[in-house]
């Protein structure tokens, strides 16, 4: 059996304490694995400079996540696992964010393409906003989704609502539009479309959509 | 000819961060420097393909912004096989997680099952021993081989050629008799648990993966043989679907995506697990990106796949499959029956589930879709806290719409298809 | 579409039950010829979502191969089909798929439940997956597993061609639409949620943690 707590954090972590004094909040080793805490403010220079920066190059996204403990004191993680696949490291940022402050961290969609759609998932599982996502909408339930995050503890496990409501929204989550793409192709015919319809593609509107 | 710009969400609304439907401009009529003869217009069409249909692999919906036959943009839906194995993940005990895995890949399950259990193990610091060690390389790699056969089988036939389907669901059939002889079913093994396996290989079943590996490449060549120097073939995968290098490594690309984009990749390579440092293999490595080299490097890994199996049941030693760990193995029942001590780890086991410490892992495979990854947050009970699959299908897919921008219509089927995707695990 | 369940309410509107009229030589003698064409030559339409579409694949390859049962030309249309094989968990952003693809298909038509997920809902008992098509559409059979044994699958088909066979050309309720209601469901809400009720070990689910 290997204690985990033994192994020391990576030389990354001593570089960015250097570099980032500020936004650096700790560093923590878990099963061999570094683990740097950063500030919700410095994230996005913190992991543009491990991208960028010769000597670090962690040119590899290899997830974001999140993670929200039972234990209500603690906050909701935002994770990121970085790789560099030059020198074969790992990296994993943190950055905590309080649960009752605002759910919101800069996207790092511009730093790596890959963050497109994890960071999708992220907000429809957590509600967690990423600023500069050119496309934040849910990605696994569908858009208007009524009941929640589903992977916050407060979510329960079948959902809030009953199961004849989840089958009624599910099959009217459904309106014409959303299958009807006949008449969104023909933008000539916008001006034949019956006046709530055209009303209604103006607006974007969609089944619950206030 | 309208002029008019069309400004319309697309299917359900789009909301950006300062909470604002995002729309998507469709129609070039309004652009005027497409640079198109007016006279016969613009006019884009759009069109839906999925969530049911034949060649997206599944309930993958796709809708193609055309141009006459070009594709403009290509915008995927997933979520529609959405099954909440993270949530679920979190009110179970770590070894009732393992069938979970199984359905999350269902096309390499035992790879699946692997990983979750090395992910386990790291979490609590467990060594396996040394012929479980074997054991899992072989369930890896006879995951491979499967899953690049239904790949095989159904780009085959997306692309118009039929016969190597039934090829490659004969050679499946195999497999599947080897892992239904090993756990007793075919598609869902759930072959590990934490800390060891489900069961030992029965007698005889090494002779069967012999004579598997004896015959496979045979058939690989007769697939060959159709394929590789077939005109139709390089004419539809050849230079189509293109990721460079460095979109590869940007978009977090893995697996055989990204080696044929010429990224030399391989988590068994560059951060081996399962002691595949002591294997003699090859990673085959593309150069252009395209399906082409994403086809040739997954028939080659399905050779060396072929390769590792001879080594591994060459290596296959006689010995304990568990680790003699009582608060991870159950007890053997002779002494959980007369032993007060071995009772109460066994009664523990199994009315609480096994309790890592606190703390958190992550552990990444080689899957044959890419870098399965998975990230395990304990709190010290026997649930885990965060349950997070690390989706090699839903990151490659993501590349879609990259890839398919300026194809023709009928290049998005390939490209879909050489991306190798499975909707269990892409929506999870 | 499969005989109507009296329990499930019968005809929608209420109306009492239409006998059969009464079987002569040559009622019966077209019954028989008509539902032997009909069990023969089940064109099924395969909504294969997850690990079950994989061994209604390995079914429909040349081990099992249900081309020998009439099932020869796999129809991705449902135009064309005859039966909805349904493969695999349907979550609720695929509820409306599936039944606007059952309400496509043209009469005769028949639906089996493949696998465990299909039929009730399986071991994802969460916020996300129907609990058995079944509250979304009339199955005939259910064919249990995860998943089904090849075998298994085609002894269900036959168990269809048997049901197929008993039918009668003159009895109206067979052939009756059963359509989404005004109320958003195929089945009355308390249906709908009786038919989800966890039952059995699955009640012990919701518990976080010891």
């Amino acid at each position: 059996m290997v204690s985990p707590a033994v192994a020391a954090p990576s030389a990354t972590a001593a570089a960015l304490r250097a570099q980032f004094a500020s936004g650096v909040e700790r560093v923590v080793v878990s099963c061999g694995d570094t683990i740097v805490y950063v500030t919700r403010e410095s994230s996005h220079d913190i992991l543009a400079w491990l991208k960028d920066t010769p000597g670090q190059e962690f040119d590899y996204l290899t997830d974001v996540t999140a993670v929200e403990y039972r234990d209500p004191e603690l906050p909701l993680e935002v994770v990121y696992q970085l790789r560099s696949l030059g020198r074969r490291e790992d990296l994993r940022i943190k950055i905590a964010l309080d649960r009752n402050g605002p759910l919101e961290v800069r996207s790092v969609w511009d730093l790596w393409r890959g963050a497109d759609w994890l960071e999708r998932e992220v907000y429809d599982m957590f509600g967690i906003t990423f600023h500069g996502h050119p496309d934040l909408r849910r990605i696994l339930m569908w858009e208007t989704y009524a009941e929640g995050h589903p992977l916050r503890k407060d979510f329960p496990l079948r959902g809030h609502f009953s199961r004849a409501e989840q089958t009624r929204q599910a099959l009217a989550a459904n309106p014409e539009a959303h299958y009807s793409l006949e008449e969104l192709s023909i933008a000539q015919a916008f001006g034949e479309l019956p006046r709530d319809m055209q009303e209604r593609l103006a607006r974007g509107e969609r089944g619950y959509l206030k | 000819m309208s002029t008019r710009t069309l400004e319309m969400a697309l299917s359900t609304p789009a909301f950006d961060s300062h909470g604002n439907p995002s729309l998507v401009p469709l129609g070039a009529a309004a652009r005027r420097d497409v640079g198109f003869d007016e006279e016969f217009g613009a006019e884009h069409l759009l069109v839906n393909i999925g969530p049911q249909h034949p060649a997206t692999h599944g309930v993958l919906r796709l809708v193609l912004e055309l141009e006459g036959e070009t594709v403009k943009r290509c915008i995927p839906h997933v979520g529609y096989l959405h099954t909440g194995f993270e949530k679920l993940g979190e009110y179970r005990h770590y070894n009732q997680i393992i069938p979970l895995t199984d359905r999350t890949d269902y096309l390499a399950p035992m790879a699946n099952n692997v990983g979750l259990a090395l992910a386990v193990e790291k979490l609590m610091g467990i060594e396996i021993t040394e012929r479980c060690r074997v054991l899992r390389v072989i369930a890896c790699e006879m995951s491979r081989i499967i899953s690049h056969l239904v790949w095989l089988g159904t780009t085959g036939i997306d692309l118009g050629a039929f016969t190597p389907f039934l090829w490659a669901f004969q050679e499946r059939e195999r497999i599947y008799n080897l892992q239904e002889a090993w756990t007793g079913a075919r598609l869902t093994p759930s072959v590990t648990r934490v800390g060891g396996m489900m069961a030992d290989i029965p007698e005889g079943w090494e002779a069967g993966l012999r004579e598997f590996c004896r015959t496979f490449p045979a058939t690989l060549t007769e697939v060959d043989t159709m394929f590789t120097r077939n005109g139709i073939w390089i004419g539809r995968t050849q230079g189509v679907g293109v990721m460079t290098r460095e979109e590869a490594i940007n978009y977090s690309l893995s697996g055989p995506m990204l080696r044929a984009s010429g990224v030399d990749y391989d988590v068994r390579k560059d951060r081996p697990y399962l002691g595949y440092e002591e294997y003699d293999f090859d990673v085959p490595v593309g150069e252009h990106g395209d399906i082409y080299d994403r086809y040739l490097v997954r028939m080659e890994e399905m050779r060396q796949s072929t390769r590792i199996l001879e080594q591994a049941l060459d290596r296959l030693a006689p010995g304990p499959i568990n680790v003699s760990d009582p608060r991870v193995i159950l007890p053997p029942k002779s002494r959980a029956m007369s032993d007060m001590e071995a009772m109460i780890f066994h009664f523990k086991q199994v009315m609480e589930g096994i309790k890592p410490p606190v703390g958190e892992a992550y552990f990444g495979i080689e899957n044959p879709k890419g870098e399965l990854g998975y990230y395990m947050v304990s709190d010290g009970t026997s649930k885990p806290v965060r349950w997070r699959i690390r989706p090699p299908a839903f990151i490659n897919l993501s590349a879609l719409p990259k890839m398919c921008e300026g194809e023709l219509l009928a290049d998005v089927i390939a490209i879909n298809a050489s991306v190798d995707i499975v909707m269990g695990e892409v929506d999870r | 579409m499969g005989l109507v369940n009296p329990a499930a309410g019968g005809a929608r509107d209420g109306s009492s039950v239409v006998s059969i009229e009464s079987q002569n030589f040559v009622t019966t003698r077209l019954d028989f010829l008509a539902n032997w064409a009909r069990s023969n030559s089940l064109w099924p339409m395969p909504f294969g979502t997850a690990c079950c579409a994989i061994e209604y694949m390995a079914t429909a390859a040349s081990r099992f191969d249900i081309a020998r049962f009439g099932m020869e030309r796999q129809s991705f249309s449902p135009r064309q089909a005859d039966v909805l094989i349904c493969a695999g968990r349907v979550p609720f952003k695929l509820a409306p798929v599936i039944r606007r693809i059952w309400d496509q298909m043209p009469q005769p038509k028949w639906c089996i439940s493949m696998g465990a997920c299909a039929s009730t809902g399986n071991v994802f008992d969460n916020y996300t997956i129907v609990q058995g098509i079944d509250t979304l559409m009339p199955v005939d059979v259910y064919v249990p597993g995860c998943p089904p044994r090849p075998e298994g699958l085609i002894y269900g088909i036959q168990l269809l061609q048997k049901k197929i066979r008993g039918e009668s050309l003159s009895d109206p309720m067979l052939r009756e639409e059963q359509q989404v209601g005004p109320d958003g469901l195929y089945l009355p809400a308390r249906k709908v949620d009786e038919l989800s009720e966890p039952f059995g070990n699955s009640v012990h689910q919701t518990r976080s943690s010891w």
